[in-house]
């Protein structure tokens, strides 16, 4: 297939494929435009100019409703420990699930559940566990469990796919060489996977900062982002919420380009080590 | 037996600890506690221990449940065949289609870059397209097709499904494009030396090769669409149900026994919706 020349199927397939990516990126670039109305301009088009207006109003003047740097900062807290949380404990299992123990197939199976539960039952069960068990729930702690039960089955399927594709000879040969199993972990499989290990990490990140269902009956009191946003949709009907969903965008767009790029960098150098 | 041979044996034990115990605190003890309590009483101010089944007897009794559920499974269904469709073609054209493999890479990342932004954002990025002032509206006026707007584009069951595809695509693309990367491009070449077209080789090859993808995919998409509730909230403006929101309005109501028998339903369908999909197509190999 790779060798003939380029039939029909290929362009429609491409046309397609262009008509999926519009579908993916049109509605978000139109917020994007909006979020630069005119000061009397509304939710949808025309322009009625073009300001920074809806983002100073966003940053620095006293909403109606909501604390927008509040659940801001307490989104990004969050997102890192849920993050943190993440790649350790993937990492953990994932080294565990390359030796048979007992308990390995019910706890598969179990982080499986994890992902097939639906995100409502996880986040009505905390909540109401919390409520038996007489404790106050917070974005810190209900909240940040029922992130990690998201979080970690994607990062356990990562890890599974990278010590699939893992050669054990690298670590046989440290060990001949006489390192001992901390340095043979720290020295020479840390490093092979370290890329692997921060896409983990964005897929922890971007997860938690997003996710609206587990946190809505987990979060106590404070609100995160995803839901002062939600809640800004019944009460706000200025473009103020589209400056808002611009910004966590970008802020969004900048952690993955900041990921990938570390990715490609940490391969570069190896590379050029392994060449020179 | 010495510390140095006990050590490696526990290590796994050790390593997969951290996992087991977050997963029972915030997983197994969470639907214990809603098993528990969907037997339990309420009255409107509060929920009280008590063995009674009158929860799922006013679940399954009322009208309502049932045609929310088979409203959900309405739903389930369309989006179902449409990312399916929508999924498997993007992902056979990523796979051979595109010959080079950091091209690949790239076209794979922009497909799965709006999946790591907020749903919220993309649901609320429909407003300006699908309004009754937005710009499909205002196109079709100016061109001279409509004299009024449509207004079933917004706030109905098509803005509903339409959002629902548009956010878990993604999740069909990945497992399948993932099981089509693996076919040894040899087995290709073999269908084409004995003589099949395009059309049989996508049949009798591609497809049956790619079926642990679709149904990872298909155990996906089921799961979020049948789960969902703020899609179904916000897309339909409050004028269509789903299980999910349903369930959602029980515990704005504090209702939480009868929200918490809806799950007890909700989970057992999903669980044997995914036993279904698996009898048909068997994962193992693809973890």
């Amino acid at each position: 297939m790779n060798s003939e020349r380029r039939g029909p199927g290929f362009y429609v397939l491409t046309a397609f494929f262009v008509l999926f990516v519009l579908f993916l990126y049109g509605p978000l670039s139109t917020i994007f435009i909006l979020s630069f109305q005119g000061p009397n301009g509304g939710l949808t088009f025309p322009m009625n100019g073009t300001s920074m207006h809806w983002f100073n109003n966003l940053l620095f003047e006293k909403q109606q409703v909501g604390d927008f740097g509040g659940a801001f900062s307490r989104s990004l807290i969050l997102g890192l420990m849920t993050m943190a949380a993440t790649v350790v404990v993937s990492l953990l299992a994932g080294l565990a699930f390359r030796r048979r123990f007992l308990g390995s197939g019910p706890l598969f199976y179990l982080a499986i559940a994890s992902l097939i539960v639906p995100s409502i039952l996880i986040s009505l069960g905390i909540g109401l566990a919390f409520q038996v068990l007489g404790f106050e729930p917070y974005w810190y702690s209900s909240a940040f469990g029922a992130h990690l039960t998201w979080t970690l089955p994607f990062g356990l399927l990562i890890m599974f796919a990278v010590f699939n594709r893992f050669n054990p000879a690298y670590e046989e040969a440290a060990r001949d060489l006489g390192a001992s199993s901390w340095q043979t972990f720290a020295h020479v499989v840390l490093p092979i996977i370290l890329p692997s290990l921060i896409g983990v990490g964005l897929f922890g990140f971007t997860l938690s900062y997003d996710e609206f269902a587990r946190t809505l009956m987990t979060s106590g009191s404070f609100n995160t982002l995803p839901l002062e946003i939600y809640g800004m949709t019944t009460n706000v009907t200025t473009p103020v919420l589209y400056a808002l969903g611009t910004l966590t965008t970008v802020f969004s767009l900048a952690i993955i380009l900041v990921a990938l790029l570390t990715i490609v960098v940490l391969r570069l150098r190896r590379a050029r080590r392994l060449a020179g | 037996m010495t510390l140095s041979r006990l050590v490696p044996r526990l290590a796994p034990y050790l390593q997969a600890s951290p996992l087991a115990l977050i997963l029972a605190a915030f997983l197994v003890l969470p639907i214990a506690t809603i098993v528990m309590v969907s037997f339990w009483d309420y009255d409107s101010i509060q929920i009280f221990p008590a063995f009674v089944f009158t929860n799922y007897e006013e679940t399954i009794a009322s009208p309502v449940t049932w045609s929310t559920y088979l409203n959900t499974l309405k739903y389930t269904v369309i989006v179902w065949a449409l990312t399916l469709f929508i999924g498997f073609w993007v992902a056979y054209y990523l796979a051979f289609h595109i010959r080079s493999a950091t091209m690949q890479m790239v076209l794979f990342l922009v497909c799965t870059v709006p999946f790591l932004t907020s749903n919220i954002i993309r649901m609320i990025s429909w407003i300006p397209f699908l309004g009754r002032n937005g710009l499909i509206n205002q196109s079709l006026m100016q061109l001279g097709i409509i004299d009024r707007p449509l207004e079933f584009l917004l706030f109905s069951d098509f803005a509903v499904v339409l959002a629902m595809v548009h956010l878990y695509t993604l999740f069909m693309v990945t497992p399948i494009f993932n099981t089509l990367m693996r076919i040894d491009r040899a087995l290709i070449e073999a269908a084409r030396d004995a003589g099949a077209n395009a059309f049989q080789i996508l049949t009798n090859v591609i497809i049956p090769l790619a079926k642990p993808g679709i149904a990872i995919g298909s155990i996906f998409v089921v799961t979020l669409v049948m789960g969902d509730f703020i899609t179904v909230r916000f897309m339909s403006g409050g004028q269509s149900a789903s299980v999910g929101l349903m369930m959602a309005n029980q515990i704005a109501l504090l209702q939480y026994p009868a929200a918490a028998a809806n799950a007890v339903i909700l989970l057992i369908i999903v669980l044997l919706l995914v036993a279904g999909i698996l009898r048909i197509v068997n994962i193992r190999k693809e973890l």
